[in-house]
């Protein structure tokens, strides 16, 4: 690995939790929505990350487990009537259960197989929900009601549709899982993962299990999707097929590409630039998804590595 | 402060009854003067402003393109008769790409950045229930021209309305009396597989079993699909009527299979204007519509009973006799829905000027004025037709079209009536906290 500075690595990424803390008190009150929304949506991105980033396996499928969590959580809500908590420990451990059998059956592939059998089985997942209206409100979705989104905790009483509460939650998920990830990574688990990545035959030959720590890499992968997808749709209350399209296992990957894979903190990146760049630029023209797509044609040309992996090479080469 | 002669010390300044008498004449007369008077004015003669959530990309910008086009007409109209409460009207457009997540973000745009006073003018369904969460959260109320029933469900919240456009529950209640009396009893209904499709799927049964006819057959049909022959043979052979209620690109294929697979020996065919709305209805494939019936919202082609308000509404958005738009023929409007527009924007201006608006502080008051309307009375705020509204479900219910396609165009054969399209309400709006 590279110069190893823990200090440094864990100072820089408690510098932007600390950083996104501060911006509550200071952002516009659009932008707080709007930053609330990115940090749910980076979450979804870190998932991404650890899978392809880390481990070097290009899912097309990811819409299935950001989701499984949004259907895990918003269905318990809507027709069962749980609370916030349960709600969304149900919506992660949907996501697990789901990357379990997914990671099962489709890690018996690698490569191009592999992104064909994620988008086969995120295509099933997609046309299920649709098939199943009557419970998940089809391709229309489903609003879960600002009162079923009040939880409290040891007497105080949270309410997720307040802006503040919403921004303090959609922060608290993401430094969670930004440091596990972070965590993960810098572990003997995250070394073999990268070993996998570089060279899976070379990791066999030197005892270890590839296929039980890719595995275990879709699950925790699908769990951080889940997780990322049962925080939308407790924070934002919608619920909508839309978001298992193919669009939204695209999304990931472009904001990690963009953002630089195998960076931590690329994902964060990514979104807040993909998200920034369609909120203006959508101001001034509606062909601003051309104007992504050029964006997106130029990071690729002149930072191959995207943004933070380009910073990574030049400055900061401790980064993990 | 004070000067050597004690100009400027107010400790030497005493006020007589007369420099007191003068000072308060001088006060007031400022105060009455034109100046000033239309300094008080600028405070309250701030344009009301209005975002629009515009499908301007994505699956809805057919649809998007003529609301914008119809919303700034009836815009135009409201402002050259004065504006709302005289105020002029400004609509602050912002694209959702026809994406719900996208739709939610807009929402919160208007709310928070551009500041409007009302958020408006959604056509699909998805996006409504999207951004329903946001307009409430951000007690902004929300007009959306959508014909879905989710607003009427009452399971959106209380600063959802639809007040310019009916519910597709309504639109499908009210086809069933005709269909049962003039184009047969027994009916196949073909539709898209999806909420579309199951909207019809639900009401249509029922609405034609109270007029003593029935759904012999439902053929759902996959949103994936591009060759439909192989779903016909499932097609009763009894079949009176083919009730069809196919969307997006694949219609004309749809059409054209279905004319192959029957030839000139064919059923009534009924269908929704929404499977052909932007769509040239002489497009090649179409002819096997000829003779075929349609619902339609407001016609698209120009009527020959047409009232003064109609033809006036239509000359204001700019669409010819076809339906199409002013000087190219080819681009044909979505007049069954985009006249919701229109309707909803005095809507909103006589809510408005009922609640005595002034600014966001009284978007509570401009909520219960809205729930408070009852009638809308056909004329050129309402060229469809006279609507009643339902506050406690922010649902109005109004008349609806069938034509029929002759010589390439369609023609109002029967308006249907208010009460054909009510229905028990599902729940109430008022009762929620504002």
């Amino acid at each position: 690995m590279r110069d190893a500075s823990p200090a440094k690595t864990y100072a820089l990424h408690i510098g932007v939790i600390a950083l996104l803390f501060a911006l509550n008190f200071v952002l516009p009150d659009y932008h707080q929505g709007l930053f609330a929304r990115i940090m749910a949506l980076a979450v979804f991105a870190m998932g991404y990350n650890l899978l392809f980033g880390y481990v070097g396996l290009l899912s097309l499928g990811h819409a299935m487990f950001f989701s499984a969590g949004l259907y895990g959580a918003g269905l318990t809500v809507y027709h069962l009537g749980w609370g916030v908590p349960e709600a969304f420990i149900a919506g992660v451990a949907c996501g697990a259960l789901l990357a379990l059998i997914v990671g099962l059956l489709a890690l018996r592939t690698a490569g191009v197989a592999f992104m064909i059998v994620t988008m086969m089985f995120a295509q099933v997942f997609y046309l299920l929900i649709l098939y199943f209206a009557t419970w998940t409100g089809g391709d229309q979705g489903l609003v879960i009601q600002q009162a079923s989104r009040v939880f409290s905790i040891g007497g105080t009483s949270f309410d997720l549709t307040d802006p503040t509460v919403r921004y303090m939650s959609a922060l608290a998920l993401f430094a969670i899982v930004l440091l596990v990830t972070l965590a993960v990574v810098r572990s003997r688990f995250g070394r073999v993962l990268v070993a996998i990545r570089e060279n899976e035959e070379r990791t066999k030959m030197l005892g270890y299990d590839t296929v039980a720590n890719k595995l275990a890499a879709v699950v925790a992968s699908g769990a951080i999707c889940a997780a990322s997808g049962a925080a939308y749709a407790l924070l934002f209350g919608y619920v909508g097929s839309n978001f298992a399209s193919i669009q939204y296992s695209i999304l990931p990957l472009l904001w990690v590409l963009l953002g630089g894979a195998a960076a931590t903190l690329g994902p964060l990146i990514g979104t807040l630039f993909m998200y920034y760049v369609t909120d203006i630029t959508s101001g001034f023209t509606s062909a601003y998804l051309l104007i992504v797509g050029v964006a997106l044609i130029l990071l690729v040309l002149f930072a191959p590595k995207g943004i933070m992996g380009s910073i990574r090479e030049r400055w900061l080469r401790w980064l993990t | 402060m004070a000067d050597k002669n004690g100009f400027f010390d107010l400790s030497k300044t005493t006020l007589s009854r007369r420099t007191a008498l003068k000072g308060i004449a001088v006060g007031a007369g400022l105060a009455l003067a034109p100046g000033f008077v239309r300094y008080s004015q600028a405070q309250s003669s701030a344009p009301i402003k209005i975002g629009f959530q515009s499908h301007r990309t994505g699956i809805g910008a057919a649809y998007g393109r003529w609301y914008e086009k119809t919303s700034a007409a009836a815009v135009k109209a409201i402002n050259d008769a004065g504006g709302i409460s005289g105020r002029k009207v400004e609509l602050v457009i912002e694209d959702d790409g026809t994406d719900p997540a996208r739709g939610a973000e807009v929402v919160n745009k208007f709310a928070k950045q551009h500041k409007t006073d009302i958020a408006f003018g959604t056509l699909f369904s998805h996006v409504v229930i999207g951004s329903a969460p946001a307009a409430g959260e951000n007690k902004i109320p929300y007009f959306v021209v959508s014909e879905g029933h989710h607003v009427a469900s009452t399971k959106l919240n209380r600063y959802v309305f639809q007040p310019g456009i009916t519910d597709v529950k309504s639109q499908i209640q009210s086809m069933a009396p005709w269909i049962a009396a003039n184009a047969g009893k027994k009916v196949t209904q073909i539709f898209p597989d999806f909420a579309f499709g199951y909207d019809h799927r639900d009401y249509l049964p029922p609405a034609l079993k109270a007029q003593g006819a029935d759904v012999i057959a439902q053929i759902a049909i996959p949103p994936t699909e591009s060759s439909f022959t192989k779903y016909f043979p499932q097609i009763p052979a009894e079949t009176e009527v083919i009730y069809h209620v196919m969307v997006g690109p694949a219609v004309l294929t749809f059409v054209k299979e279905l004319g192959e697979f029957y030839g000139s020996n064919r059923p009534q065919l009924f269908g929704f204007m929404d499977s052909l709305e932007a769509t040239d209805i002489n497009s090649p494939g179409l002819e096997f519509l000829d003779g075929s019936h349609f619902w339609e919202g407001s016609p698209r082609y120009a009527q020959a009973d047409d009232s003064a308000a109609q033809k006036a509404y239509r000359a204001a958005v700019g669409i010819d006799d076809n339906g199409a738009a002013v000087g190219d023929p080819k681009d044909v409007s979505t007049a069954s829905h985009m006249f919701g527009c229109w309707e909803t924007l005095y809507v909103v201006k006589k809510a408005m000027e009922d609640a005595g608006y002034k600014g966001p502080e009284d978007r509570a008051k401009l909520v219960e004025a809205t729930e408070a309307l009852k009638e809308f009375a056909e004329g050129p705020e309402h060229p469809q037709g006279p609507k009643t509204f339902n506050g406690k479900i922010h649902q109005c219910f109004g008349i609806q079209n069938i034509s029929k396609v002759e010589g390439g165009k369609l023609k109002v054969v029967h308006k249907t009536k208010i009460e054909d399209g009510l229905y028990e309400p599902e729940g109430d709006y008022t009762k929620q906290a504002l």
